[in-house]
């Protein structure tokens, strides 16, 4: 089910610099979003890319959906969480069009 | 620890259902094959896939590989399940796996996920306090080894390949399969001797 065809090859490489998008579609009506509230705006790096996979945006809706490659992104635990400690790490899977260069 | 569901979940749960079988999307015959599909799975699987990799060094690069092929090898059921990846706890980093948005869960592997791991408090406290959430389990990892959350958000279930415990050379892969449990193969726990 992974690396669908008509998917376009993985924007970043492993250790890219990205940013999150600071983007809350849940503040413009109903959507169905599978990047945490928590990662918004941050910057991160890329771990690998995972493959492409149908965009779960449109899925939920029963809308045709495209595929995008989907990421392993790793975070410092502070700063995204402050009760956290230094060294530690969160790592979340981030679809594409949620990233940008940062 | 879950609530038991309501009459009036039940209820909801049996007219989308029908409304289901109704549309042709979904047939009882497949419900029920997908429910045994979990039922079979148990964190003995898992276990017995832990134990392979610490004695097979081709089964252990299988797993790396590809986590799907590995689980079919050690007879689960993984065929329309999402991929199966898996993180291998070092000296110096250890795995906790976690749905924030949900209770995404390598059922094909592992069956039901327990009530805790579905809790508010594990998905809110895991990301945001791991160390502590582990002390409450008797999970004490020393400063110098990280902990890295792994925040289950897409297409892919997460388990943890835990590390060998000194003290077990020369185990047979069964004795040392007994050794990790469920909760070693989230990574709020692991394996001891």
């Amino acid at each position: 089910m992974s690396a669908a065809p008509e998917a376009a090859a993985p924007r970043f490489a492993p250790g890219a610099r990205v940013r999150v998008k600071d983007d809350w579609p849940e503040t413009r009506g109903p959507c169905h979003i599978r990047t945490p509230h928590y990662v918004r705006g941050r910057m991160g790096q890329v771990v690998r890319p995972l493959g492409a996979f149908p965009n779960p945006e449109d899925l939920a809706f029963a809308r045709p959906a495209l595929c995008r490659q989907l990421y392993h992104v790793l975070f410092d635990q502070p700063p995204i969480w402050d009760d956290g400690k230094a060294g530690d790490t969160v790592m979340v899977e981030i679809f594409e069009h949620w990233l940008e260069e940062a | 620890m879950a609530a038991p569901p309501s009459g009036a979940s039940l209820a909801l749960l049996d007219r989308l259902v029908a409304a289901l079988n109704a549309k042709g999307l979904v047939s009882e015959t497949e419900i029920a094959e997908r429910q045994a599909i979990t039922d079979r799975a148990s964190p003995e699987i898992g276990a017995r896939m832990v134990a392979r990799a610490w004695t097979d060094p081709e089964y252990y690069a299988l797993l790396m590989r590809d986590g799907k092929a590995a689980a079919e090898a050690a007879g689960a059921s993984m065929a329309g399940t999402p991929e199966l990846g898996v993180l291998e706890n070092t000296p110096k980093q250890h795995h906790l796996v976690v749905c924030t948005l949900c209770s995404c869960y390598p059922r094909a592997l592992l069956g039901y996920p327990p009530g805790w791991y579905k809790s508010f408090a594990y998905r809110s406290r895991a990301v945001r306090e791991p160390r502590a959430v582990l002390a409450e389990w008797g999970t004490q990892l020393a400063d110098n080894v990280e902990i890295r959350v792994v925040d289950s958000t897409a297409d892919y279930r997460w388990m943890v390949l835990p590390m060998r415990p000194a003290g077990t050379e020369g185990w047979s892969t069964e004795k040392l399969a007994a050794l990790v449990t469920r909760d070693a193969l989230v990574g709020v726990a692991v394996p001891r001797v």
